[in-house]
């Protein structure tokens, strides 16, 4: 170090050289202040119009929700309390003393009520509880009644979900906005409030603490419990460039980085002030989608012999490297949630059969149809599933025609439901974080509905009257146990093929504590010292 | 002169007219779906379609060119698609990062490669000649990521005198401004460097060999006078041409320089709109684009005259 560093003094000297003002002062404002590089860069700031995961960690940030799940997935009080009557068809929410929104209105059952309207036109879950609501209204400023005309037993856990949309409250005058319209204003009642003037979309967004948030009581868990803004001001900034952040972390220049790329973990190794852990529990899957709508994945033994063809462990080994940072795993709903199950997976989690393959390729007589296989170039987590799947494939007798395209190409082509020389195509992959697919109602890969269901469009009957089921299920028993029959449905009819979790590590200057384990990254109850 | 000027500056009418037709129809050829970019990945069709016609993505493309021409000669840039925010606000607040870097990029450039080029050329053929012509080749081969990478490392790693990256506004904090601009500007004029001094060297030698240097020469006038004076005065048209060009490529953005030192420059507003198919942010970066282009270029024809007097519009 000693020697890299006389060796290049004279360098520096000679461009420097005069030059008193290069001693730059990273000073310490008075206020205290979080500097978070976060995955993306924030540019819709409304989280009910989109799934974004960057808009939803900003929905965090300035709103709150009625109800959050903890760290077993069950739903614990928020903004309201609540009691389901007998017969499981009203629900009646009780809103806590002393919530404000940041214009000092205080929130009332309206504007609940206004919040749940519109993003149950956006979500699907919110969705299939709207289509049997009778009623939702405010009596009181406090309560707000929820009356259905049908039980709808995991309604609590759809509302309380962390992702994709959960349920924002907001004024009722910003919520009267249409679902398929942004929202101009963005004024919420949670712990932190958005410094509009401050906000470049893309490059960086900062939050104030909200002096008048009075945090709940009770224990920190998940996204539930109190949440107590212990800092003065968030700043997340974009960095497009993992290696940056890096550098800016070890310098001290930032405290956060959300997301880190794997190879790179080694240069954080010897900083001594730099924590690298994970910090979300359930991490992400990786999943091929198969389009059921044309040869050859009409063909369900085709599809099978697709899933034997792929291995999870080749998968996700060219994916992460390291395997602390991935699980084989075959559970649809995730394998640490409570409806997870690992039932007749054993073609995607025992490696690649190719004979096996090979052999119901025979019986659906497969014709050498070409599989048209999108394979995005621009993003670093989906560029190396479809380079594994081709050659799995074409080992096990497809024909693979895989095709190069950045990521819009392929979201606009997935959405083609033409024939494949017309346009359409036959496989993609993509990721979703372990929440996002844990229940079947958040599953929007397990929706059988034909040209409604999600792009594949699989017409599965049978599928959508386990779903119903799952609705009228009346104990979290007989909700696991048709969990497992949808596991075990999925596994034969390959609705889409699950390649495994992932991980993702987080790196933090030791100067930042008392960070929540959690999917969604917060930035309430950790506390940070001056260096 | 003046007339000369007016004449170039109506003929930036039909070229603006033409690159914008050309803009808006190659976008709408372009796979890629905005409303799906806003909407997320699970939206259903249905939520989709209702986002595209909120956008007014489902009108015929005559409608939206009309009504996108008609903003434009309005002086309205439009709103972005994704951030729903207003494009000039955008490019207004992006700009500045690229506009200052650049001119520091320009001066270190003009400031170093000149003075190497003369002197390459003077000494031509011999150690100090290959010596800059070496760097010159090194110059413009390293990709500027490994060159900004090196940059942060010893700088800001181990000697800890800069920092690593950002941008501060040259109005809001200058000495915060220096230190920040400094690495990206020093990173971009390597190639800068490299390309100005070939070239100085090259009209340099051109014009050495004129017989009115030899006059100079017989008459004893000073080295020094015969080389600023008669010679790169005489020399000056390429290398103008060079350095204009190269000011207006840094204005237009530097993505990958962007990136490595994170300042939000419109290198990277651009490729961030081109990936999210924000239409209105990409027909208004590339307008500007062929605006600098123009503007560049009648300014460096502008400027021969300056240089060289037989050049008269």
């Amino acid at each position: 170090m000693k020697t890299l560093r006389s060796n290049y003094k004279w360098i520096a000297a000679g461009l420097l050289a005069g030059s008193t003002i290069l001693s730059p002062a990273f000073a310490q404002d008075e206020e205290v202040t979080i500097t978070a590089v976060m995955h993306s860069g924030l540019r819709v700031l409304d989280p009910v119009i989109t799934t974004a995961h960057i808009t939803r960690n900003h929905g965090y940030m300035i709103y709150d929700v009625l109800t959050a799940v903890d760290e077993n997935f069950a739903p614990q009080p928020q903004m309201a309390d609540w009691e389901i009557s007998e017969d499981g068809l009203v629900y009646t929410f009780t809103l806590r003393d002393d919530l404000t929104f940041h214009d000092g209105a205080p929130v009332t059952g309206e504007d609940v009520v206004a919040s749940l309207t519109r993003w149950g036109d956006r979500d699907s879950g919110g969705q299939l509880i709207f289509d049997v609501t009778e009623s939702l209204e405010a009596p009181t400023d406090k309560t707000v009644v929820w009356t259905l005309s049908e039980p709808f037993a995991p309604l609590m856990n759809v509302i309380s979900k962390q992702s994709a949309v959960p349920p924002f409250i907001m004024p009722a005058r910003v919520a009267a906005t249409p679902p398929s319209e942004t929202i101009t204003e963005y004024v919420g009642s949670g712990p932190f409030v958005f410094n509009e003037a401050e906000y470049e979309p893309g490059v960086s967004v900062t939050y104030e603490k909200f002096d008048d948030y009075v945090p709940r009581t009770g224990e920190v868990s998940w996204m539930a419990g109190p949440k107590e803004v212990k800092v003065d001001r968030v700043v997340w900034t974009t960095m497009p460039d993992n290696l940056t952040a890096i550098n800016a972390l070890v310098a001290g220049e930032i405290d956060y980085i959300e997301q880190l790329s794997i190879d790179l973990l080694p240069i954080l190794e010897s900083s001594p002030d730099v924590a690298v852990e994970i910090r979300d529990p359930l991490g992400y899957v990786t999943i091929g989608r198969p389009n059921h709508l044309h040869a050859p994945f009409d063909n369900k033994l085709v599809r099978q012999a697709a899933m034997d063809a792929l291995s999870q462990e080749n998968m996700l080994a060219t994916m992460q490297g390291d395997p602390n940072y991935y699980n084989v795993c075959g559970a649809v709903f995730g394998c640490a949630t409570p409806l997870g199950d690992e039932t007749a997976s054993e073609p995607v989690t025992g490696g690649a059969d190719i004979e096996a393959a090979r052999a119901k390729l025979e019986d659906a007589g497969y014709d050498g149809t070409p599989v048209v296989l999108m394979a995005p170039t621009d993003v670093v987590s989906l560029m190396n599933q479809p380079v594994v799947a081709a050659q799995a494939l074409r080992e096990a007798g497809f024909e693979v025609d895989m095709q190069s395209m950045d990521w819009q190409s392929v979201v606009q082509r997935r959405a083609q439901q033409n024939p494949v020389a017309d346009g359409g195509w036959n496989m993609f992959f993509t990721n979703w974080m372990v929440p996002e697919v844990s229940d079947p109602l958040i599953n929007v890969m397990l929706n059988g509905r034909g040209d409604d269901a999600w792009f594949g469009w699989p017409d599965d009957p049978e599928i959508e009257e386990m779903r119903a089921a799952f609705v009228q299920a009346s104990s979290a028993e007989e909700q696991k146990a048709i969990a497992v029959d949808i596991q075990a449905h999925v596994m034969d009819n390959v609705n889409y093929i699950m390649m495994g979790e992932y991980l993702i590590p987080q790196a933090r200057r030791t100067t930042i504590q008392d960070m929540i384990p959690s999917p969604v990254p917060v930035f309430w109850n950790m506390e940070k010292t001056v260096e | 002169m003046l007339g000369y000027i007016l004449k170039r500056v109506m003929a930036t009418i039909p070229v603006m007219a033409i690159v914008a037709v050309f803009v808006f129809l190659l976008l709408r050829l372009t796979p890629g779906d905005p409303a799906a970019i806003l909407a997320g990945d699970a939206a259903t069709p249905d939520q989709l379609e209702r986002i595209r016609d909120r956008l007014g993505l489902n009108d015929p493309l005559h409608i939206q060119f009309l009504t996108w021409a008609g903003q434009l000669l309005q002086g309205d840039l439009g709103t972005s698609l994704i951030s729903n925010t207003s494009v000039s606000s955008m490019i207004g607040n992006r700009i500045g990062p690229t506009i200052n870097i650049a001119l520091m990029t320009i001066v270190i450039s003009v400031a170093l490669a000149v003075p190497i080029g003369v002197i390459a050329a003077w000494r031509h053929r011999t150690w100090v000649d290959f010596l800059v012509m070496s760097f010159s080749v090194l110059g413009f081969s390293v990709p500027v990521f490994v060159i900004g990478y090196i940059l942060i490392q010893i700088f800001a790693i181990e000697l800890r005198w800069l920092p690593v990256q950002g941008y501060v506004a040259p109005g809001e904090d200058f000495q915060e401004f220096f230190v920040r601009a400094i690495m990206p500007a020093l990173t971009l004029a390597t190639i800068y460097i490299a390309l100005i001094a070939r070239m100085t060297r090259a009209s340099m030698l051109e014009v050495l060999g004129e017989d009115y240097i030899r006059t100079a020469r017989a008459k004893g006038v000073r080295e020094n006078v015969v080389l600023f004076r008669h010679a790169l005065r005489n020399a000056a048209v390429p290398i103008l041409t060079i350095i204009g060009t190269g000011f207006a490529l840094l204005i237009s953005g530097v993505v990958v320089t962007e990136s490595v030192f994170n300042i939000p420059g419109i290198g990277r507003l651009t490729v961030d709109a081109i990936l999210a198919r924000d239409y209105p942010v990409i027909q208004a970066m590339i307008l500007l684009t062929a605006g600098i282009y123009v503007v560049v270029n009648l300014l460096v024809d502008i400027s021969y005259s300056f240089f060289d007097p037989r050049i008269r519009y």
